[in-house]
C-alpha cells in the first residue's frame, strides 16, 4: 500500500490538469507575445487562467501575476516593495516562523540596509496582535505574515492583522505567504486588508514551476526580473501558459467543493490526532490550547514529536511500509539545523530532532489514516528499543 | 595542431622481463578510458613507447582529461605531426610550432632530435643545431641552454616527423589490473573513496562493500555511496559494489553488548563480512580509510581490535595522513563534494556519547560471546541480502 502523507511538500497533479496542460504543450503551444493566431490562442488560456484565479480571490484580473512559484512570489513581493518604497522608510516586519523564502529574503534585505523585526510566536505557533501593533512604526513599509505555517499548520490571524495594520499605519503594505493556505481556506485579499499574496501551483494538485502573486492596485512595487516586459513589465519572461492554465484549473476544481474537502481533511486530522494519542510519549505541535481536535489550525497538517525516536529514522521506517511523510525538522548528524518554527515555539530540546509532519490531501482516505496509525503502533516501540543511550 | 599523444610512464620502465605485461595493461586501460571520449583513437606500443593517435576529429581537452585518469601514465605529451617535405620546410614548421605553443617566447630551450629513420640526410646533432638556429633567428628573445632548458623541443624523425615539448602530468602509479584485486569498505564519508583511489593507483582492481542499515540510513545515503563508487571508478575502472543489509546485526550488537564498545564490535563484524565476500570474489586484501587517531575507532588499540578478526591483509593507505591531507586529495579526485552530503551513515547512528578509545581485546571478545547464539545466522542472512551493483561498467 502506498500512502502519500507529504502533501505539504508537493501534491499529485489532478488528471484534468495534466490533460489540459498536455493539450497546451502539444497543440496550443504558442507564445502569447506572438502576433499571429497561434499566439492569440495561447493568450486566451492565459487570460482565462487569470480570470479564474482573480474570481476565486475576488480580485481584479490585473492584480494577478504569474511567477515561477512560491519562492519567486515571496522574493518579488518583499524585494520589489522594499526597493520601491525605500524613500518612505526602511523598516520591515515579519515573523520568526516564516518559510525560508521569506526569512532568507528578509536577511538579504537586512544586508541591503533595511531593518527587520521578527515577531515571536506562542507555544501554539501564533503571533500576537499586540506584538504586531507595537512593531509597526511610521517607517514600516511592509509587514509579511504567513497564512498557514508549513511545519506545524498553525494559522495566523491575517484578517485581524490586516485591519490592524491599516489602522496603525495605512501606508504599510501587508504581504501574506499563503502557499500552504491557498486552496484550503477562502482567502479574499481585498476584504482582508492584504496587499500582496503568494500562492503556488504544486501545493494544490497543480504543476510545479508556477505560482501567483496577487498585487493589489494600490501597491507600489518594482520588478526583480528584467527583460521582455511581459505582465505589465513587472514580471518579464515568456509566459508559462501551461503552468498558469494548469494552476488555475486545479484551483477551480478544488474550490468547487472546497468546504466539503476541508471538512473531510479536518475529520482525517481528528481521527489521526485521536489515534496518535493512543501512543505514549507523543506531543502534537501547533494546536490551540483549548482545541485538542485541531480546531483553528490547518486541516491538512499534523506535526507530532515522538519521544526517543529520531525523525529521519521514523520517516525511513514508515517508508519501508510505503508511507511517505516529512521530517519535521531538517536535522542530521552532520549538519544540525533544528527547525526555526519549533524553536520559536519554545518546544523541548528532544522534540527538535524527533518531529515528523504528516500532511493530507483530497486523495487521503480514512483507510490510509488507519493503516498509518497501525504501522506506527507496530514500529515505534521497536524503534524506541534502539535509541541512543 | 596536435593529433596524437606520446604517453610517458614512469615505473613500468624499470620493470624487468614482465615489462610487456604492464605496458599491455596500460594500453588496454587507455583504450578503455578513451572509449567514453568523442572521436576514434588508435593506441599502439612502438619501440618502448605508447602513442595515442586520433583518427579524425577529437576533443583535445576531453581526451587529455580522460588520460589524466589513467593510472600508470606519468606524463602526456601532445604531439604535432608533419610530413617530411625537406629540411627547409621542417625549420618553418618548428618555428611555427614554437610560436603557437609558447606565445611568450622568452624561454631557454634546446632541441632534442631522435632519428628513427636512419636514411634521413642529416644526423641528429646537426639537426639539433640547425633547428636551434632557425628558432633563434625567428625569435631573438629565446636563448639556448643545453644543460637546464625550460623547454625541450623533441623532434622524432620517422615516416612522418613528430614534434612535442609539452608534458602534462598524469596521475602516476600503475595500470589497474596489474596488481590483483582488493575489497574496499566504502562508507560514504570522505576517507574511504580516497583510500580506494590510492590502492587502485598501485594497479589494484577494486571491489567495494557498503553496509546499509535501513531505516537508520536512507536510500539517499546508499545512492551517495553509489555516486562515490562511480567517481572512483573513473580512475579504477568498473567496481563491483556489494550492498549488505546490516540493520539486524547492528541492533543485535546494541542489545547484547556494552554501548561504549558498539562501534568497535560493529566494525569487527563489518570486517568479518567484508572478508567473507572478499574471499568469495578472489580479492587479495581489504582496504579501509582509517588513519591513526582520527576517531575513537581508529586509535592504535581500536585498529588492532578490528585488524585481529581478519586473515586477509588490511590495507590502510591513509594511515599516516592528516584529515586536511585527505580532504585535499578528495577534492583533487572529485569525491569531496559528494562525501559531505549530509546523510546519516550507519557508523554515526548508534554511536555512543563516549565510545571506548582503548578497547581491550579480551574484554571485547568476552562481550562478543553474548552474540553467539544468533550472530552466525545473522551474518549468513546479511550475506544473502547482498545486492551486487556494477558501478562504472557502462564505460
Amino acid at each position: 500500500m502506498e500512502v502519500y502523507l507529504d502533501n505539504s511538500a508537493t501534491t499529485r497533479v489532478l488528471p484534468e490538469v495534466a490533460e489540459l496542460m498536455t493539450r497546451i504543450m502539444c497543440e496550443d503551444y504558442g507564445n502569447p507575445s506572438s502576433l499571429h493566431i497561434k499566439g492569440m490562442q495561447a493568450e486566451q488560456y492565459l487570460r482565462g487562467a487569470r480570470k479564474t484565479l482573480s474570481t476565486l480571490l475576488k480580485a481584479e484580473e490585473k492584480e494577478i501575476y504569474f511567477t515561477s512559484g512560491g519562492t519567486e512570489s515571496d522574493n518579488m513581493a518583499l524585494i520589489g516593495c522594499a526597493l520601491a518604497n525605500r524613500r518612505q522608510g526602511n523598516h520591515l516586519v515579519t515573523t520568526q516562523i516564516e518559510h525560508p523564502a521569506v526569512l532568507k529574503t528578509m536577511r538579504y534585505l537586512e544586508k541591503e540596509g533595511f531593518r527587520v523585526t521578527y515577531l515571536p510566536v506562542d507555544g501554539s505557533g501564533r503571533i500576537s496582535l499586540d506584538d504586531l501593533q507595537s512593531a509597526i512604526t511610521p517607517q514600516t513599509i511592509l509587514v509579511s505574515v504567513m497564512h498557514t505555517n508549513n511545519e506545524v499548520g498553525s494559522l495566523q490571524p491575517v484578517q485581524e492583522a490586516g485591519a490592524l495594520i491599516r489602522r496603525v499605519n495605512p501606508r504599510t503594505l501587508f504581504h501574506v505567504d499563503a502557499v500552504q493556505g491557498f486552496g484550503k481556506s477562502r482567502i479574499y485579499p481585498g476584504k482582508m486588508g492584504i496587499d500582496l499574496l503568494s500562492a503556488s501551483g504544486h501545493k494544490i494538485h497543480g504543476p510545479k514551476g508556477v505560482g501567483l502573486l496577487y498585487i493589489g492596485n494600490r501597491v507600489k512595487i518594482q520588478p526583480i526580473l528584467h527583460g521582455g516586459g511581459q505582465q505589465s513589465d513587472l514580471r518579464s519572461g515568456t509566459d508559462n501558459v501551461p503552468g498558469a492554465a494548469g494552476m488555475a484549473k486545479a484551483a477551480e476544481l478544488l474550490y468547487a467543493h472546497l468546504d466539503q474537502d476541508v471538512e473531510r481533511l479536518a475529520s482525517c486530522k481528528r481521527r489521526f490526532l485521536d489515534g496518535l494519542r493512543q501512543l505514549e510519549g507523543v506531543r502534537i505541535n501547533g494546536l490551540l490550547p483549548d482545541s485538542p481536535d485541531g480546531e483553528g489550525t490547518a486541516p491538512h497538517i499534523v506535526s507530532a514529536s515522538f519521544y526517543g525516536v529520531r525523525s529521519e529514522v521514523l520517516l525511513h521506517a514508515l517508508e519501508e511500509e510505503g508511507i511517505y511523510v516529512s521530517a519535521g525538522s531538517a536535522c542530521s548528524a552532520r549538519k544540525p539545523q533544528p527547525s526555526a518554527t519549533l524553536r520559536a515555539m519554545g518546544v523541548e530540546q528532544w522534540m527538535l530532532e524527533s518531529t515528523v509532519r504528516f500532511s493530507f490531501s483530497v486523495y487521503t482516505t480514512m483507510e490510509e489514516i488507519d493503516y498509518t496509525l497501525r504501522t506506527m503502533y507496530d514500529k515505534i516501540p521497536m524503534l524506541r528499543k534502539y535509541t541512543r543511550r | 595542431m596536435f593529433s596524437a599523444f606520446l604517453i610517458k610512464y614512469a615505473e613500468i620502465g624499470v620493470k624487468g622481463k614482465n615489462r610487456y605485461l604492464f605496458e599491455d595493461a596500460l594500453v588496454r586501460r587507455i583504450r578503455l578510458a578513451l572509449k567514453k571520449s568523442q572521436g576514434e583513437f588508435e593506441v599502439r606500443k612502438n619501440q618502448g613507447r605508447i602513442y595515442v593517435e586520433a583518427l579524425g576529429e577529437f576533443d583535445y581537452d576531453e581526451t587529455v582529461e580522460r588520460l589524466k585518469h589513467v593510472f600508470g601514465i606519468s606524463g602526456i605529451c601532445p604531439v604535432a605531426y608533419t610530413q617530411d617535405e625537406g629540411f627547409e620546410k621542417l625549420c618553418e614548421t618548428v618555428v611555427r610550432y614554437v610560436a603557437d605553443v609558447y606565445p611568450d617566447r622568452n624561454l631557454t630551450f634546446k632541441v632534442d632530435t631522435r632519428r628513427a629513420r636512419k636514411n634521413y640526410p642529416k644526423e641528429s646533432m646537426e639537426i639539433n643545431a640547425d633547428l636551434g638556429e632557425a628558432i633563434l633567428n625567428a625569435f631573438p628573445e629565446m636563448r639556448v641552454d643545453v644543460h637546464d632548458p625550460q623547454v625541450v623541443i623533441h623532434v622524432e624523425i620517422r615516416e612522418q616527423i613528430y614534434l612535442y615539448s609539452v608534458v602534462i602530468p598524469g596521475p602516476g602509479g600503475m595500470p589497474v589490473g596489474t596488481g590483483g584485486k582488493a575489497m574496499l569498505l566504502l562508507s560514504g564519508g570522505i576517507d574511504s573513496p580516497v583510500a580506494g583511489y590510492m590502492i587502485a593507483k598501485r594497479g589494484v582492481q577494486l571491489d567495494a562493500v557498503y553496509f546499509h542499515a535501513p531505516p537508520y540510513t536512507s536510500e539517499r545515503a546508499k545512492q551517495k555511496v553509489i555516486d562515490l563508487a562511480r567517481i572512483v571508478s573513473e580512475y579504477a575502472g568498473p567496481i563491483y559494489l556489494h550492498v549488505i543489509n546490516f540493520t539486524r546485526i547492528q541492533q543485535y550488537i546494541f542489545e547484547k553488548c556494552p554501548h561504549e564498545e558498539l562501534t568497535v564490535i560493529m566494525r569487527r563484524y563489518m570486517m568479518r563480512i567484508a572478508e567473507k565476500i572478499a574471499l568469495e570474489t578472489q580479492c587479495l586484501g581489504l582496504i579501509t580509510g582509517e588513519s591513526i587517531g582520527q576517531v575513537a575507532s581508529q586509535t592504535m588499540q581500536s585498529l588492532a581490535a578490528t585488524d585481529q578478526v581478519c586473515g586477509l591483509p588490511v590495507y590502510r593507505p591513509l594511515i599516516g595522513f592528516d584529515k586536511q591531507e585527505i580532504v585535499e586529495t578528495a577534492g583533487k579526485i572529485g569525491t569531496f563534494e559528494t562525501s559531505i552530503l549530509p546523510y546519516e551513515d550507519c557508523c554515526t547512528i548508534f554511536v555512543a556519547k563516549h565510545p571506548v578509545t582503548k578497547p581491550n581485546l579480551k574484554v571485547i571478545r568476552r562481550h562478543e560471546q553474548n552474540l553467539d547464539p544468533e550472530i552466525e545466522e545473522m551474518i549468513q542472512t546479511a550475506l544473502e541480502t547482498d545486492e551486487r551493483i556494477v558501478v562504472g561498467g557502462d564505460a
